[in-house]
């Protein structure tokens, strides 16, 4: 129980994190390390609520973590792909 | 047996991938996959016309580990609604790109789209919502940056960044749920959800991060210039369906799973957020510069009258009354899918000929276009709420409710959007009336004018005046 | 479904659909849109000559539609729907014939002719809603099917005229709204009904019943162009003469009026009303609009202007007559309202014909026009003395109903206001005539457009001004013949005040 407290209180404290640094901070870069941050986040506390003691773990949080990475990785990569766009035709000027 | 739950979600899917195989023939096969799917919705709301609601179990598999999706009266008229305007979308995309880039990237795109709406609406678990709605999300924005300019990428690149800030804000309140009740079942949840804090933060989580992809004030700010920028059949949908999508979801937790959570306090204060966006959109949109734009704003303080019925059918008991309110709600997402989509449409055949959408310049083409210039007109009257389209029976519902219900003061709400509404509607309309020489013909080009037509004769007549189905669709009294 | 149930919604659609039709005309479809135009308006008239006929003896028109639970679309032919909706679909054939030959050369008449037609459907809606409900639906589309008429020119004065237009009645549709759902809230879903249906509803809520009359009278009361709220109807001058005519004599002023007279008698019930003590402020308001009309149009050196304070006053005589309790009072109100369409649409027909033959815009340029234009200026004068009210013209029979019923309700007051009234109207319509007929013709017309040929001007101008005028001679000398609008209007108020 301790440890599903601790891992979970630190994917809560990360999402908080990574939300402050997405409101504060411009560069695009910085946003999209943010965002994940917090998809981290939410991560842990979905590893963490699995554990279900001396039964197997549940296994439904674990894919939904997942399926989260593949769109987090997807969604990052638009967003870069965006951004480099931005920087190429910042670069033509 | 084919089960056409799974069907609505894969045809169009299937159709993405194959747009994507074969890009030589793009436009055929796009338009194919269309009808299709517009089959499979039909045959959807079909079922639920006959049997009230529908569930399957994707691969046999039940909760909690497998996939179910679910339909019933609000989510079929929502997902039927989806699909007559996604089909004149695309009709319209067909005469409105040219052949090249732009039109091999978005068909495949589009059909993503429409596949990850179709599942959004048939949902019937939490998370399988948060993959459509990053899915939807992801496929929006790659949509609005279509035409590359740097506006359009900029705004896109805003609006992809804050819908995933909303569905982590999403996610974070599904996990919340998870750990307390132990199920992302929607049904299995409304039965289990207490009032306690836990729950109560899922809500306020799950509901700012919808309110941020609803853009409900005030957290609209992304989606003036990320509507306004995207090509006219992009913006049609992304107004009229991606936003709604993410309405129908909040309302769906409000009602369905978090019903006893929600106080009147909470209500009370989505309804002051939606008056406030009804002033604010619909004073930004009277201010607009440009056609897109004022559409784009009018989108906000539309979301904003949903919202207003939220407190109202809070403070309502269970019965006929309710019924009809709630029917009133979806009447009214239902009309302004239509009409926005329609006045979208409209706007970029006004801008294609034009050059620009300046509304003080645009006196000329908007007489030489008199079907475009009818569809900005039907539409407008759809978004006012004047007699005789679906939302001004929607309005004449939410205000006899409001009176019942004894909250008088959502009534100069209404009456200050109606009339901000008319103010910035027929602002564009007055430029169709000068001295330039008679146009020739009604329609010009029937590829793109009949589609944006249809859909804002649909909002202004249609709806309005054959609304009873859809309380037999939802199974209330009072229907055919 | 059978077809007593399809009427009238078949006289709503018979203009309607011709009106789509034309819209998707091409401009140069002269002859079809011709056809079309004619073809829906003498339908019309047909129908509604079948449904008076069935009206008098005891037939039932009725279509209702349900929109929602408690929400019925429903058209209803009682006698006061059928006195309006034949006032409006004779007007709108002889108007008709005017515009076609009035906007012979003009640009856009697809879209005009179309609105047009809308415009004309919504005013027959108007007059067959039998409920609130359906009175709104037809009120607010007719001010989305007249905005285009009005602003049609795309002058910037036009474009000013439609927006004022606009504001105006956008608003007092807003309060309409308010007013119509508020009842609905209290009393449940009504059907208008002689005598009200409002008299029975707890004491507790007659301060509300107040309130929303209030909200009704403001909504009714833009297109009555009631004072303060008759800003609108000067600035819309701006339209072609057609739409001019139809504005004024026949649609929206119109609508508004037998709004009022609807409200009054069908929903609150007169006695009700009075009870609650609104008659009294309707009356006020009436008198007040009376005698402001008629003392601004006397200021008014514009011809159209000059007719368009004339209607401001003219109208408010229906709510005056709404306003007196008693059958007498009522026959005096209602009749007006066909008698007072009557002449006005002379009335505008004629200004049209001067500014169209002549380019005499003004009352100043009028010196003699009766020697250059006989005809026109014939009917004219019938129509203004009607206004003034000198038997036999139909003017005078609705003077003398509405003195009768105020001595009948000892409102003496009322005989002071039309005394005063009529002084008033032949101040401002006595000069135009007297430089007519008596002064010496000037030299050059301001702009001559038609010459004078075997007729004083085209024959599709002449004509329905000579109609209408003899209309206004037949209402007046033949007023106690059977269908005459004096009969109807008697017949009204029979079953408005019951046995």
């Amino acid at each position: 129980m301790m440890t599903s407290l601790l891992y979970g209180g630190a994917g809560v404290i990360l999402f908080a994190l990574g939300l402050w640094a997405f409101l504060v901070y411009e560069p695009l870069l910085r946003k999209l390390i943010a965002l994940n941050i917090m998809g981290s986040g939410v991560f842990h506390l979905l590893i963490a609520i699995a554990e279900r003691g001396a039964l197997a773990p549940d296994p439904v949080p674990h894919a939904m973590v997942l399926t989260g990475i593949v769109v987090a990785v997807s969604a990052t990569a638009l967003a870069l792909a965006m951004g480099r766009r931005l920087e190429d035709d910042d670069d033509a000027r | 047996m084919l089960d056409s739950l799974a069907l609505a979600v894969s045809v169009p899917l299937i159709g993405a991938l194959l747009v994507t195989a074969v890009p030589g023939r793009v436009q055929g096969l796009g338009l194919l996959a269309a009808l299709a799917t517009l089959a499979t919705v039909g045959l959807v709301t079909a079922e639920v016309w006959q049997q009230g609601s529908l569930r399957s179990d994707l691969g046999g598999w039940g909760a909690p580990l497998g996939i179910s999706l679910a339909a019933d009266g609000l989510s079929a008229a929502l997902l039927a609604m989806a699909a007559l305007v996604a089909l004149a979308v695309s009709v319209y995309a067909s005469g409105y790109f040219s052949r090249g880039e732009t039109e091999t990237h978005f068909w495949p795109l589009w059909l993503l789209l429409w596949a990850a709406l179709n599942g959004l609406l048939l949902a019937a678990d939490l998370f399988n919502l948060y993959v459509t709605l990053e899915l939807l999300g992801l496929t929006a924005a790659a949509l609005g940056a279509l035409t590359g300019t740097r506006a359009a990428v900029e705004a896109s690149l805003r609006y992809l960044l804050v819908g995933l800030l909303g569905s982590l804000a999403y996610l974070l309140g599904v996990a919340l749920l998870y750990t307390a009740y132990g199920t992302l079942d929607m049904a299995l949840l409304g039965a289990a959800v207490r009032p306690e804090p836990i729950a109560g933060s899922a809500l306020v989580l799950m509901t700012a991060g919808l309110a941020l992809k609803a853009a409900l004030f005030p957290m609209h700010f992304w989606l003036p210039p990320a509507h306004a920028n995207a090509p006219a059949p992009v913006s049609a949908a992304l107004s009229a369906l991606v936003v709604k999508a993410a309405f129908y979801l909040m309302l769906r937790l409000w009602l369905d799973v978090f019903a006893p959570l929600v106080t009147p306090w909470a209500a009370g204060l989505m309804g002051l957020l939606g008056a406030l966006a009804v002033f604010w959109g619909s004073w930004r949109a009277l201010r607009a510069e440009r056609l897109k734009l004022m559409a784009a704003y009018s989108t906000v303080a539309q979301i904003g009258y949903l919202c207003l019925f939220l407190p109202v059918l809070t403070a309502l008991p269970a019965g006929d009354a309710r019924e009809d309110l709630l029917v009133a709600l979806l009447l009214m997402a239902l009309t302004h899918g239509f009409a926005k989509a329609g006045l979208f449409l409209a706007a970029g055949l006004v801008q294609r000929s034009a050059g620009h959408d300046r509304i003080d310049d645009l006196g000329g083409t908007a007489q030489h276009m008199p079907a475009t210039t009818f569809s900005i007109g039907l539409a407008g009257i759809a978004l006012i709420g004047l007699p005789p389209s679906g939302s001004f029976v929607g309005k004449w519902i939410l205000m006899r409710s409001v009176i019942e219900s004894g909250q008088w003061w959502w009534i100069p709400v209404i009456l200050v959007g109606t009339l901000l509404a008319a103010a910035y509607v027929f602002r564009v309309l007055s430029r169709a009336f000068n001295l330039e020489p008679t146009p020739r013909r009604f329609v010009t080009q029937a590829r793109t004018e009949v589609p944006a037509l249809l859909l804002a004769l649909t909002s202004a007549a249609v709806l309005g005046l054959a609304a009873r189905p859809l309380w037999r669709l939802l199974g209330f009294e009072g229907g055919l | 479904m059978n077809l007593d149930q399809l009427l009238p919604a078949v006289i709503v659609l018979s203009s309607f659909l011709p009106g789509v039709f034309i819209f998707l005309l091409k401009e140069e479809s002269h002859l079809l849109r011709g056809v079309l135009n004619m073809t829906g308006a003498i339908v019309k008239v047909l129908l509604v000559g079948v449904m008076i006929w069935g009206v008098f003896h005891g037939h039932v028109y009725e279509t209702r539609l349900t929109l929602a639970p408690g929400l019925d679309l429903v058209l209803h032919a009682d006698a006061l729907a059928v006195l309006f909706a034949t006032l409006s679909s004779v007007l709108w054939l002889v108007t008709t014939i005017y515009a076609i030959g009035y906007l012979e050369h003009s640009p856009n008449r697809s879209r005009f002719f179309g609105f047009f037609s809308l415009c004309v459907s919504a005013t027959v809606g108007v007059a067959l809603a039998g409920n609130l409900l359906t009175f709104v639906v037809f009120y607010e589309v007719l001010t989305l099917a007249t905005y285009p008429l009005v602003a049609h020119r795309g002058t910037p004065d036009a474009t000013r005229g439609g927006k004022i237009y606009l504001a105006y009645t956008m608003g007092g549709g807003a309060l309409l709204l308010v007013g119509a759902v508020w009842l609905q809230a209290l009393s449940g879903p009504s059907d208008f009904v002689h005598g009200g249906f409002l008299s029975g509803l707890h004491p507790d809520v007659w301060g509300q019943l107040v309130a929303i009359f209030f909200f009704l009278l403001a909504g009714l009361g833009v297109k009555a162009a009631l004072v303060p709220l008759h800003g609108w109807l000067p600035q819309s001058m701006v339209a072609p003469a057609p739409v001019s005519a139809l504005l004024h004599a026949v649609a929206v002023v119109k609508a508004g009026a037998f709004g009022i007279v609807r409200v009054v008698y069908d929903v609150y019930g007169v006695g009700f009303a009075d009870a609650l003590g609104l008659l009294t402020p309707l009356g006020i308001l009436a008198t007040i609009t009376i005698l402001y009309g008629s003392g601004m149009a006397l200021t008014q050196d514009g011809l159209k202007k000059r007719l368009a304070y004339s209607t401001v006053s003219q109208v408010s005589y229906i709510a005056l007559g709404a306003s007196i309790l008693g059958p007498i009072a009522t026959i005096g109100g209602v009749v007006h309202l066909v008698h007072q369409g009557i002449m006005k649409i002379t009335l505008f027909f004629c200004a049209g014909n001067y500014a169209e033959t002549l380019g005499v815009h003004k009352v100043s340029q009028m010196d003699g026009v009766g020697r250059r234009m006989p005809w026109t200026t014939l009917a004219f004068s019938v129509g203004a003395l009607g206004m003034i009210g000198i038997p036999p013209i139909a003017g005078f029979v609705s003077k003398w109903y509405l003195a009768m019923g105020a001595v009948e309700a000892d409102a003496y007051w009322v005989l002071l206001i039309l005394a005063l009234s009529s002084l008033l109207n032949a101040g401002y319509f006595l000069p135009i005539l007297y430089r007519a007929w008596f002064r010496p013709p000037p030299k050059r017309w301001p702009e001559e457009h038609i010459p004078a040929g075997r007729f004083e001007t085209m024959g599709a101008l002449l004509w329905p001004p000579l109609i209408t005028a003899a209309f206004c001679l037949v209402a007046g000398l033949f007023a106690a013949a059977p269908f005459s609008p004096l009969e109807w209007a008697t017949l009204i108020a029979r079953r408005e005040y019951g046995p």
